[in-house]
């Protein structure tokens, strides 16, 4: 078979249609952009004074982190029509979704307490410092809490970011066809290198994320907390 | 008329009773040192002035102004409070400076973002942070800091990010400094150098509150000393006197305990 015809598949899924490594790739930025900043807002709930939003939040994050995303996966995908009796995601678009739904919130999660973590780790004499210097709690968090946390937490959102494209593969389990789906039926027909090919595909990616995520660290390395 | 006057603060957590009535008056150039071994309630009597705790009931005036009333139960706006704690100031044990910034901008920072409540901000807000930089600069001048003004917190040594502390309270122009144990934080040799600036703070006359173990430094550099027992003000007095003719049993235990 034509090197550059298994190349290409290995990005469309089947020839003419989006998928493969592309929909890793898609369901990898969906994630980011919605569980980023979703986390953010959990782990101030989790945080909260509000003892009842707080124990909410809480039970929250620990049900989606103690369960696997492959069971998320398939409770949101049937979860709608066994309830509702009409299904809420139909077809190849509608599969993708319930994947980008799942993933989201399980990673809107696992960030919360990445999040939480890293404000939790700023001493308090850093608030006190700004409330005595008549600064807003806005500024404080702003111009003094918020880069601090950002450097606490660029290692374990490396980790994290890594985690997410590998596990991007899990959506196949509800039909998303992914790299690792197409290079499996290549293997089918006998054909093991597409196999390797998509791991090659991978490690490019997790190269890339750790170039990055060396360059942040770096960048923040001027200081210390 | 006093500058600062405390009239019958306390203060409980929970059960444990911390303050249990303080009363005190500071007049405008004085220093105060208020001394007391460890638990007795020095660092709640600074925080409970300086709004970092909230106190149960009392008074508190500073500059005429009555910055808290234990009897005035209705909850005061964020920036009215924000705008009574810019008449004090408070210097830390542990510095507290903020580590992505340079000592310049630690110095300015509060006082840049402050500026922007001005009238004439928009118009001119060049000049505007220019004169704080300069300000700032000449403060950390007197602070024998004009080297470091570009170096992080991390770079510089116990001594000098305690300066840029004070620096950076002294920006805001409080019309009184607070310092909490201002030395306790550095290794000995690093003492000094903070002593030698409060003592210059305190020839120009800046009104100063400073919790210190340092008994002969507080002789020399305060007016007046407060010796704090169990929450109370077991006994005060001019400094000379409280140190060299103590009356109390407790300020004799006390003050042979520091010397051994
Ligand atoms: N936030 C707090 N919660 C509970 N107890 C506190 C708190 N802050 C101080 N205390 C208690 O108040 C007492 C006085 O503490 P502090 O004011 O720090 O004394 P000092 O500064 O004289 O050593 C201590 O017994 C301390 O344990
Ligand atoms: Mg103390």
């Amino acid at each position: 078979m034509d090197f550059s015809v298994v190349n290409k598949m290995l990005f469309e899924g089947s020839i003419g249609q989006e998928g493969g490594f592309l929909h890793n790739i898609e369901l990898f930025a969906v994630t980011l952009l919605a569980a980023l900043p979703l986390g953010l807002i959990i782990a101030f709930g989790s945080m909260s004074k509000f003892k009842p939003l707080k124990l909410f939040t809480k039970s929250i994050v620990w049900i989606i982190r103690g369960t696997p995303l492959m069971l998320q996966l398939f409770i949101v995908f049937y979860g709608p029509g066994l309830v509702f009796g009409t299904p809420l995601f139909v077809g190849a678009e509608g599969r993708m979704k319930a994947a980008a739904v799942a993933f989201i919130i399980n990673y809107a999660c696992y960030f919360s307490e990445i999040y939480r973590g890293g404000i939790e780790s700023i001493p308090k004499g850093q608030y006190e410092a700004g409330q005595v210097l008549g600064m807003t709690k806005a500024q404080t968090f702003f111009r003094v809490v918020l880069l601090q946390v950002i450097k606490n937490i660029v290692a374990p959102m490396s980790n994290e970011f890594m985690t997410l494209i590998k596990d991007t593969s899990l959506a196949r389990v509800i039909a998303v066809v992914d790299i690792i789906m197409v290079a499996e039926s290549f293997s089918a027909k006998g054909i093991i290198w597409p196999l390797f090919y998509t791991g090659l595909y991978f490690l490019i990616f997790c190269g890339a994320l750790t170039i990055i995520f060396n360059k942040i660290e770096k960048k923040l390395s001027y200081f210390k907390s | 008329m006093a500058i600062l006057e405390v009239k019958d603060l306390t203060k409980s957590f929970g059960k444990t009773e911390v303050l249990k009535g303080i009363s005190l008056s500071l007049e405008e150039g004085q220093v105060m040192s208020v001394i007391g071994s460890s638990g007795s309630g020095k660092t709640t009597l600074l925080r409970c002035i300086n709004f970092l705790e909230t106190a149960d009931s009392g008074l508190i005036t500073v500059d005429g102004d009555v910055i808290f009333d234990g009897n005035d139960k209705k909850k005061r706006k964020a920036k009215e409070t924000r705008e009574k704690q810019l008449k004090i100031g408070l210097v830390f044990q542990q510095f507290n400076l903020f580590p992505q910034y340079n000592v310049l901008d630690n110095v300015t920072l509060a006082v840049k973002l402050k500026a922007k409540d001005r009238p004439d901000y928009k118009q001119n807000r060049k000049q505007i942070l220019k004169e704080i930089d300069e300000k700032a600069l000449r403060i950390l001048d007197d602070m024998g800091l004009s080297e470091k003004i570009n170096n992080y917190p991390c770079e510089l040594s116990g001594g000098q990010q305690q300066r840029v502390s004070i620096a950076r309270a002294m920006a805001l122009e409080p019309k009184i400094l607070f310092f909490d144990e201002p030395t306790s934080a550095l290794d000995p040799e690093l003492t000094g150098e903070i002593l030698r600036v409060i003592r210059e703070l305190a020839a120009k006359k800046m009104t100063m509150v400073i919790v210190t173990h340092e008994m002969t430094f507080a002789k020399e550099v305060s007016d007046y000393i407060v010796f704090m027992d169990d929450g109370v003000i077991a006994e005060e007095g001019k400094a000379e006197d409280v140190i060299n003719n103590p009356k109390t049993e407790r300020l004799q235990a006390f003050l042979s305990k520091i010397s051994d």
